[in-house]
């Protein structure tokens, strides 16, 4: 009812301003059509200028309302962050200026040169030093900002450095897989079609030596404050993006083209639950690319802890290994011996006992 | 070859077809409904064919931004009146996500290729052409039908896709793979995306059968005495336009083909390491999902400017006349153009900073870029000169002519912050860029659509707009184009992703939720500002006021030479010769001295 009621009232608007447009054009012809141009042209230029006075009051109203509400009200979490703000910054103090000044320019001459009968218009249909002027003027403009961006690109896409913690992050339809390099502080290969969806999601080769201490965790990614951090990005089945809004950084997640890319940390998350102030305050990893229909729920979670933390935190970790092949897995094996000691044979025994030296 | 010899040529056709009636150049030979109206072959049919088909897209493509934006701005309420439309895909008055995605995917392929491509440069290059350079009609009046036509059967692809089961493809309008590869990974990748892939590949040969027709015609069929340095500026803006889209288009159908190969026959051009839930490892190895981005963007770039350019070409027509003063730095104008035609090939990887292109390549693309400013501060520092000291009057189009201005700066200085890599690593694929593209781009050019429409309404149609219903429509139309695109540069600012369904679950992007509501409920006011636009337009066709003089806006150009309601072939007789440029306004004392006068003796000399 209130839907057919809702119609008839927005039909009825439309009629009304119709009759009103329709009415006005008739009062128009009666009125000459001379004058009544010249009484909308006044209208007209009239609101230009109130256009333009209301719409630079919006433009502060609406950086009042939203702008504690952006990341740039606090700090950038990581160091690359800084220079994307301070870079940023300047961007908006040129293009701010510009907008304002044709913004004003545009609606004040709209106003100003409205059409009247004393005015001789100027013919000028040329003139070469001002033409120069502003190609020269936003070429150089433009240089500066090209140049400071440049400088920034390079540093942010050059090789990390060689302390720097190294995670592999995988995207699949519709969430995140992180795989730490074990003890040797190496990545083991994998390959597409030994992913296993319940024992081996990324298809790590288990041949591969440097892959069998590698720890996959589906929970959160833990990095270390302060610390240099690598993430070599991959996709399982399409293009997803590892959007990292806090610290400033992007990078897609190819199926079949391996990317990375790093930053340092500048704080934990519970630190930044300060800076932010938001005591619910996360890091989230956000998928920036279109992947499909559970797009918007594609959510990760980084937590930046200290190294100590960290420390404590990976010694709970088991590798993945383990979860493939439960039977190799020392710690299970030793329980396993210690509560069927009394019945078994000196076999499975001798084979814990030869799995665990060899840890 | 003339213009009279072509015409010729195409009378016969006409008239073997109708097999009786002789030929005259006043064409008033007989018409059929079906040849006047249906399988027309007259330049100023065809435009309005494709102007009117355009509407019913930007109808559809708007409602359908309407419906997602109730999704984003009430994302916790349900309205029952959607399930009664869209059945399934809003069960419970809720819209799904499958068709949130669909929405938004269809959204933008309409408006940027069945609007403002073919509904924009296929309107205007269509109508203006022949009648701003004294052509009697198109290079070829066959394929500008046929142009039409492929447009139109495009049209009823894409439609018929909005009804089968699987739903539309909703992979979002640049359609990467893997994910449009893969039925498997969603089922709008299913026979949705098949019929996305034909509609659009119709789309393109309309496109180049098109544009190969503005560019012969632009070149060989102008009247005596318009030389390329005397063409208005929304010819040499159609020119390039079509340039552009004649370089470009092939390329984006090629990457169109690897994809259906990849989808239908096996091939892995694109595909390569996938494993799919569900249904396990696939055979592809070796594809690059990247080479699709390339070949898209190669065209998706310089789409931008064929969109961007024709507003472009008649806000400077617009703005000229009506504020009765020669466009300043016409050459100035032609160059900054021919700039953006050759920057816009140069471009495209852009938008791939972070797909993880070479550092280094992505730096060449920084600098080409941010080159491109420098032809647009020329341009819009030569509107603003324009208008300076001028004798403006607030026509209608006028009012859209300097919106659009106003857009154009306020969309084009945005571009400075993503065109830059350091910056866009941060802002990509946030409402940033949404808010950037759909100033700049969309409404932009809807504006520049607009004026058009106004100003050239009484050529096309013999009557006027109403004008207060103009006014009316522009007012809204700019401060809400301003009120729900500006706020959206802050989300962007918080790092908001585009295309979520839902951002509730998202600690750092929740805080907009009322702002969202917002824009949702102005979205919507401009939304129905738009269907009094067309009442307004389809009413004055019937009922307009009528034109009573042939140059209502005392304009110089070729066009209003022509009678009120001109016939097949535009001009009763000879075309009028041309004798100087198109600008002439409040020279030597006198308002305006259109194309056609001979310049007398004691003229000023610039």
């Amino acid at each position: 009812m209130t839907l057919y009621l809702t119609i008839a009232v927005i039909v009825l608007v439309f009629v009304v301003i119709f009759q009103i447009a329709k009415a006005s054009e008739y009062v128009s012809v009666l009125k000459g059509e001379e004058t009544s141009r010249k009484q909308n042209n006044k209208i007209n230029g009239f609101l230009m200028v109130a256009f333009l006075v209301l719409g630079l009051i919006g433009v502060w109203y609406c950086n009042h309302l939203f702008f504690h509400k952006t990341l740039f009200a606090y700090d950038a979490a990581s160091v690359q962050g800084e220079k994307v703000d301070s870079m940023l910054w300047l961007t908006i103090y040129v293009t701010g200026s510009v907008f304002i000044a044709t913004q004003v320019l545009l609606f004040w001459f709209a106003y100003k040169y409205q059409e009247d009968d004393n005015r001789k218009v100027f013919y000028f249909p040329h003139n070469t030093n001002l033409e120069l002027l502003w190609t020269v003027v936003p070429a150089i403009v433009l240089t500066v900002l090209v140049v400071i961006g440049l400088r920034n690109w390079f540093s942010f896409t050059s090789e990390a450095p060689k302390e720097a913690q190294v995670v592999e992050i995988t995207g699949k339809q519709f969430g995140w897989v992180y795989r730490y390099p074990g003890k040797d502080g190496q990545l083991g290969k994998k390959y597409y079609k030994n992913i296993d969806a319940s024992t081996n999601e990324l298809g790590i080769v288990w041949d591969d030596k440097l892959g069998q201490d590698d720890i996959v965790s589906t929970q959160a990614l833990y990095v270390v404050k302060g610390k240099p951090v690598k993430l070599v990005i991959g996709s399982r089945d399409v293009i997803h993006d590892v959007g990292l809004t806090q610290f400033r950084m992007k990078m897609d997640a190819v199926p079949g083209i391996p990317t990375t890319m790093w930053f340092t940390p500048k704080y934990t998350t519970k630190e930044m639950k300060e800076v932010s102030g938001n005591p619910n305050f996360v890091y989230e990893i956000s998928c920036d690319q279109m992947c499909g229909n559970g797009h918007y729920s594609m959510r990760g979670i980084i937590e930046v802890v200290t190294q100590a933390e960290y420390d404590v935190w990976m010694a709970k970790q088991k590798p993945q290994y383990y979860t493939a092949f439960p039977d190799k897995d020392p710690s299970a094996l030793k329980a396993l011996a210690d509560s069927v000691k009394p019945e078994i044979t000196k076999v499975p025994i001798a084979i814990a006992q030869k799995a665990v030296a060899k840890i | 070859m003339s213009t009279e010899a072509i015409l010729h040529a195409h009378s016969t056709i006409a008239v073997s077809h109708e097999a009786a009636h002789g030929e005259h150049h006043e064409h008033h030979h007989h018409e059929t409904f079906i040849s006047k109206y249906v399988f027309s072959m007259d330049h100023k049919m065809i435009a309005k064919q494709f102007l009117i088909t355009g509407m019913v897209w930007a109808v559809l493509g708007g409602l359908m931004s309407v419906l997602f934006r109730l999704q984003l701005g009430y994302p916790d309420s349900t309205f029952p009146i959607l399930e009664d439309i869209l059945g399934k895909w809003a069960k419970g008055g809720r819209i799904t996500p499958e068709a949130y995605y669909a929405l938004v995917t269809t959204h933008g392929t309409v408006l940027v290729f069945f609007v403002l491509t073919a509904g924009l440069s296929g309107t205007f290059a269509n109508f203006l052409i022949p009648l701003q350079i004294g052509a009697r009609d198109m290079a070829s009046p066959f394929m500008n039908m046929l142009s039409y036509w492929f447009f139109f059967t495009a049209s009823i692809v894409m439609l018929s896709s909005l009804f089968i089961e699987t739903g539309p493809f909703s992979g979002g309008w640049t359609a990467y793979p893997p994910l449009s590869a893969l039925g498997s990974a969603s089922p709008g990748s299913k026979t949705g995306m098949d019929l996305w892939l034909v509609s659009m590949a119709l789309f393109v040969v309309s496109s180049l059968l098109g544009g190969l027709n503005y560019i012969a015609t632009v070149l060989n069929m102008r009247t005596k005495g318009m030389s390329m340095t005397r063409l208005p500026l929304t010819i040499w803006a159609l020119f390039f336009t079509a340039v552009l889209g004649v370089l470009s288009f092939p390329v984006l159908f090629s990457g169109f083909i690897l994809l259906i190969f990849d989808r239908n026959f096996g091939t892995s051009f694109y595909l390569s390491d996938i494993y799919v839930n569900g249904v396990g490892a696939l055979p592809n190895e070796g594809g690059s999902a990247i080479l699709y981005q390339h070949l898209f963007w190669f065209l998706g770039h310089p789409e931008v400017y064929i969109i961007l350019l024709p507003a472009m070409g008649m806000v400077s027509e617009i703005l000229s006349v009506n504020a009765r003063k020669p466009i300043f730095g016409y050459m100035a104008m032609i160059g900054s153009m021919f700039a953006i035609a050759i920057l816009a090939f140069l471009v495209w990887a852009h938008h791939m900073f972070v797909t993880g292109l070479n550092p280094f390549l992505g730096s060449i693309f920084v600098l080409l870029t941010l080159l491109i400013a420098v032809p647009s501060a020329i341009k819009v520092f030569n509107w603003l000169t324009t208008l300076w000291r001028g004798n403006i009057r607030f026509s209608p189009a006028m009012l859209f002519a300097i919106g659009f201005v106003s857009l154009f700066i306020s969309g084009g200085l945005t571009g400075i912050w993503l065109g830059n890599s350091a910056l866009d690593i941060h802002l990509h694929d946030t409402y940033f860029v949404i808010a950037h593209f759909h100033i700049v781009m969309g409404v932009a050019s809807m504006f520049g659509m607009f004026a058009g429409i106004y100003h050239w309404y009484p050529k096309m149609y013999g009557r006027f707009m109403n004008n207060s219903l103009g006014y009316i429509h522009f007012w809204i139309t700019i401060a809400g184009a301003y009120l729900i695109f500006w706020p959206m540069h802050y989300e962007g600012l918080a790092g908001m992703p585009r295309r979520y369904y839902d951002y509730s679950i998202w600690e750092s992007f929740k805080q907009f939720a009322e702002l969202n509501r917002f824009i949702s409920t102005v979205a919507m006011i401009v939304f129905a500002t738009q269907l009094l636009f067309l009442l307004n337009f389809f009413y004055s066709i019937f009922k307009g006021r009528k034109v009573t003089t042939q140059n209502p806006w005392g304009s110089n150009s070729l066009e209003w030479t022509t009678p009120i309601n001109p016939g097949h072939g535009n001009w009763v007789g000879e075309i009028p010769e041309v004798h100087r440029w198109a600008y002439d306004y409040g020279k030597d004392g006198k308002e305006f001295i259109p194309q056609t006068v001979p310049v007398g003796a004691d003229e000023s000399h610039h």
